[in-house]
């Protein structure tokens, strides 16, 4: 598959990304720029209780308000069987879908869908929104996840059966999950030490820019147009069919330019509710979330508590290790924790594992996919105990890692083996950068911590057309949220051996390319761009026919070489070459248009692999924690256009230390979202971080022709421990509780120097 | 969803009678960084909103001949960190008045608009409190001066009478061997609201002894608090460390926070100990040079 050379033209350098000049003068239309003619505009209702029976909803004041054109609620919304049907990298329950978009029988947390409004103008329909009465009957609710799973817990469905274990009643715990291998109680016999760590993380926020948005347009013969900002406008065509009854071929979805998604935009919210305002009323109608409403509806990654043993020889070599995951997933199931839980110690070569995980529901908003979704958390656990091991074992952190790495062949405790991973690759470019060397200062300290993500592959279509001028426009379906178009334009430039700049890449709506499974999973490099060279291989299939047809020989007799045709040999005859432009201009005459395709359900993803490396110095008066230096070195199988690589792993990294040291839901006593906005919820800002050196190791994945392993998600793994074993370098406290915000750190520091005082 | 009438005056005495006409909730738009805020969120609904900053008087800031300044209501900080005089001489309520907010906030955001948004957790409180400012309020019954600390009342709410508003500012000249300095927690690095703020200006004699000192903490209590017992700690020392702890502790008892989503009470009162010796050490360097 490997195309066998390595003296690339273009895969490799770091070409001006075609949407740049868009996107700087402000011409790219994200999802709340598009508009239309006759348009109107919907809210939506939402719940201002955490749980909550709804006894009854009054619209009729507002559907009497003039300027009201339509008003919905979940009565409008035919019910869903509850089924789990794979949709990619989750399973989707639809009972559960339309419950979450618009509340059916309870409101199950702060900010749920209970009715939406179409109008004139978003003042009238938020001043419909006020005259909507709905009458509640509050329950009892819990956020917590412990607080879930213990016995007397409010329950949020009577009718919840949790899968993988039994329940003697009524219970929130969706479903328990166990991966082993080995023997963990034999691998522990083997120990000389074992330690064992109970670790929390918060509730974190995507944060993408741009909220939620969308104009939907259902004409009179029931064909629907939706404009939003997705990751996936095939996920958007096939959720909306389902919730709304409507035939696959009835919508047609386009993307808007999207402004970042993380994976928070791969499930649907608006979509529905405005395309069902637009059917009642017969205008288009635009939703846009605020902020506020992005905060307290949309998914964040789960809340977790954690418990970690873990034993090993004075070698350094683990011998076991024994975790329970318990991971919130929301009101619905659907917490990563099965990724969790084979995330966790994939990167060592351990004999003798064991791993359960709960997923639990809460009454907080259903959490979305976010970079890697679980293997951030298990790994905060995961490395935070390796570190302390190491340290309890006089080990080099980086060394203990080496001794334990997972190499090609490694069986992973998650089931497959290993074959061409980087990960070793990783931990030695770390021995060996300076960072690792260089002095530290006082109140300063030095952290490590490796992560692993399996990335995906998956169903991607692609057409490659030439024009008759000897360009070429490459159509892919995945919205582009970390580069890919640059990406695919310069893989396709490369296989036609024309100009990247003669190659316009385009992302089709869900009428104009074949189907695409969403943008996820680190695939759309991998996958689609698998799907591109096989179209643009296609593509150069027709035209050496092309050139065979004009010298009247075989077409087995016709090469592709630096985008010429030419005769595979003396033996064919002699032929001056013909340029791609050239058979471009002929191709009426020596058949038609020149269009290449592929469609495929892509295997043989290379998994992720990364080691960071982290400074801070901690104020041990106030607990502030600054974050000096940052080195993330990460094998990206071949980086095609560097420049986007690195910007993955340094927004990787940046994320992760707003996990680490200040992101986190807060919810007041009556379970309501207490901080749904940037300024109490706390993402890093451009001050708050280094400049995060980004280190690529290049060990190509076989199974992909330019080498390519998804880079996208595996940055988000390691941060979180990087920090806090850099914090416990810094201060000799260890911080088990994310996030490790100055108060936090500070009473750790001082709960520290009482124990010392006492002893 | 009422109308706002938006009216921009050019005279002070025009703005008085506009909002002593008002009969429904009235605003006044100086850097707008708290009002447009609110006013987004659906916090406030005005009927009537009044930009000061026509007015010549809002929009100035002069030093006088006796070394004191006026400062325009509607100064925003950024202009005023470009000013040599002021931020020599008063580099604590400068950086009290910068810290708010982004670098664009930063060339809005003003003294009187920070310190009638009356929250306890005001940057630039703290400064203006220990410099012994005072504040040029304009009503319907003429002019009248109050100290700044008796401006804000509980958070949100100020003294100021129907009609009212601040005008201008009066900053003493730096006496010789003042110095002063403000500071603030954050858990990030900018863009936040102080978890505890101090504001520290102290007079020290040529043997380094402090003569005068005041000191001010903001986001402990319901307003800004003036810590006299801090400022008795360190008069007529030479802020030795025994000085320094009887700061700290004079601090930490006069804190009275209270638990919410930026901080606990352990930790406020920790910190308004920790910020008071901080700010006092750069103060005092500051009183030297």
């Amino acid at each position: 598959m490997s195309t066998g050379k390595t003296d690339y033209k273009w895969v490799g350098t770091r070409t001006i990304r075609p949407d740049g000049h868009d996107k700087v003068t402000g011409r790219a239309k994200f999802g709340s720029d598009f508009s239309l003619s006759g348009m109107i505009h919907g809210r939506v209702l939402r719940s201002p209780h955490a749980h909550a029976l709804i006894k009854s909803i009054d619209t009729s004041a507002a559907e009497a308000l003039a300027g009201v054109k339509a008003v919905i609620t979940s009565k409008d919304f035919k019910d869903q069987p509850s089924e789990l049907i794979p949709a990619g990298e989750a399973m989707v329950n639809y009972k559960d879908m339309t419950r979450n978009v618009m509340a059916r029988e309870k409101v199950l947390y702060d900010g749920h869908a209970v009715a939406a409004v179409a109008a004139t103008t978003v003042e009238i329909a938020e001043a419909a929104l006020e005259l909507i009465k709905v009458n509640y009957q509050v329950l009892p609710h819990v956020i917590d996840v412990d607080e879930a799973m213990a016995d007397n817990a409010p329950i949020l469905h009577d009718d919840l059966v949790p899968v993988g274990m039994d329940a003697k009643g009524p219970t929130n715990i969706a479903k328990r999950v166990e991966f082993t291998l080995g023997d963990a109680a034999k691998g522990f016999e083997q120990a000389d030490v074992i330690i064992e760590r109970s670790y929390s993380t918060a509730a974190v926020h995507q944060g993408y820019i741009e909220p939620h948005a969308v104009v939907a347009s259902v004409a009179e013969d029931g064909q629907a147009q939706i404009w939003c900002c997705t990751q996936g406008q095939f996920m958007v065509r096939t959720f909306v069919g389902q919730l709304l009854g409507m035939a696959t071929s009835s919508i047609r979805v386009t993307p808007s330019e999207i402004g970042g998604g993380f994976g928070g935009k791969t499930v649907v919210y608006l979509e529905p509710l405005a395309t069902l305002l637009s059917s009642k009323v017969g205008k288009p109608v635009k939703m846009i979330m605020s902020r506020e409403e992005v905060f307290r509806a949309s998914g964040p990654t789960s809340a977790s508590t954690m418990t970690y043993k873990i034993g090993a020889t004075k070698a350094g070599k683990i011998t076991a290790v024994d975790a329970t995951l318990k991971l919130l997933a929301g009101a619905f199931p659907g917490s990563p924790v099965q990724p969790a839980a084979m995330c966790a110690v994939a990167p060592y070569d351990v004999e003798n594992v064991h791993i359960v995980g709960y997923d639990v529901v809460a009454n907080r908003p259903k959490v979305a996919a976010y970079r890697a979704p679980g293997a951030p958390i298990s790994a905060f656990g995961a490395e935070s105990i390796i570190d302390e091991l190491a340290k309890e074992l006089g080990l080099d952190p980086l060394k203990m890692r080496q001794l334990n790495a997972a190499k090609t062949g490694t069986k992973a405790a998650y089931g497959p083996t290993f074959r061409n991973i980087g990960y070793q690759e990783t931990l030695d470019a770390a021995v060996a950068h300076d960072h690792y060397k260089a002095p530290l200062g006082p109140n300063q300290g030095r952290g490590v911590a490796s992560g692993f993500w399996f990335n995906i592959g998956g169903e991607s279509s692609a057409t490659v057309n030439i024009n008759e001028d000897g360009t070429a426009v490459v159509i892919s379906g995945n919205p582009d949220i970390g580069g890919s178009r640059a990406s695919l334009a310069m893989m396709a430039a490369e296989e036609l051996g024309i100009d990247y700049h003669d190659v316009r890449p385009i992302i089709g709506d869900t009428a104009s390319i074949g189907y695409n499974f969403l943008t996820g999973g680190s695939r759309v490099t991998f996958a689609t761009g698998l799907a591109v060279v096989e179209a643009a291989r296609d593509a150069v299939r027709q035209l050496c026919e092309r050139a065979a047809k004009i010298w009247e020989v075989d077409a087995e007799g016709v090469i592709w070489d630096d985008g010429h045709a030419k005769p595979a040999s003396t033996n064919v005859g002699e032929f001056d070459p013909l340029s791609l432009a050239q058979l471009a201009a002929q191709a009426a005459k020596t058949g038609g248009p020149i269009s290449g395709h592929n469609a495929q359900n892509v295997q043989g993803a290379g998994p992720g692999f990364a080691t960071h490396i982290c400074d801070v110095e901690v104020d041990p008066e106030t607990g502030h924690v600054t974050v000096l230096r940052y080195t993330s070195i990460q094998d990206v199988g071949r980086a095609i256009h560097p420049s986007y690589v690195e910007g993955q792993i340094q927004g990787g990294a940046a994320q992760g230390i707003g996990w680490a040291l200040n992101e986190e839901y807060i919810y007041n006593a009556q379970g309501k979202l207490d901080n749904p906005g940037f300024l109490d919820y706390r993402i890093p800002v451009a001050s708050d971080l280094p400049m995060i050196e980004a280190v690529m190791i290049e060990v190509p994945n076989d199974r992909h022709p330019y080498g390519v392993r998804g880079v996208g998600e595996v940055p988000l793994v390691p941060p979180m421990a990087a920090v806090a074993n850099a914090i416990e370098s810094a201060t000799g406290v260890r911080m088990e509780n994310l996030p490790m915000s100055p108060p936090r750190v500070l009473a750790a520091i001082d709960a520290a120097q009482l124990r010392q005082a006492a002893e | 969803m009422q109308s706002v009438q938006f009216e921009a005056p050019g005279t002070v005495d025009e703005a008085v009678a506009l909002l002593a006409g008002a009969t429904g909730d009235t605003r006044i738009l100086a850097g707008g960084t708290d009002l447009l805020v609110q006013l987004r969120a659906h916090m406030i609904n005005p009927g009537l909103i009044i930009d000061i900053k026509k007015i010549d008087e809002t929009r100035s800031l002069t030093k006088n001949a006796d070394g004191s300044y006026t400062i325009g209501a509607a100064y925003a900080g950024a202009e005023a960190t470009e000013r040599d005089d002021i931020t020599k001489d008063w580099p604590g309520v400068v950086e009290g008045w910068d810290l708010i907010g982004s670098t664009q906030i930063q060339g809005r955001a003003s003294l009187g608009g920070n310190l009638c948004n009356a929250s306890p957790a005001a940057d630039s409180v703290p400064a203006m409190i220990v410099a012994g400012m005072t504040a040029n309020i304009a009503g319907p019954k003429g002019r009248r001066t109050i100290p700044v600390q008796d401006v804000p009342v509980s958070p949100g709410k100020t003294s100021l009478g129907k009609g009212e508003f601040i005008v201008s500012f009066n900053l003493p000249g730096r006496p010789k061997g003042g110095g002063d300095a403000y500071l603030r927690l954050i858990p990030r690095t900018e863009m936040d609201i102080a978890v505890v703020g101090c504001g520290v200006a102290l007079v020290l004699d040529d043997s380094g002894t402090v003569t005068s000192a005041k000191v001010s903490l903001g986001a402990v209590s319901a307003k800004v608090l003036v810590v006299d017992a801090a400022a008795k700690a360190i008069i007529g020392t030479k802020l030795d460390d025994d000085a320094l702890a009887k700061l700290d502790a004079a601090c930490q008892a006069a804190a009275k926070p209270i638990n919410d989503k930026r901080g606990t009470i352990e930790y406020r009162t920790k910190i308004a100990g920790v910020l008071a010796r901080r700010a006092v050490k750069i103060a005092a360097e500051r009183a030297g040079s």
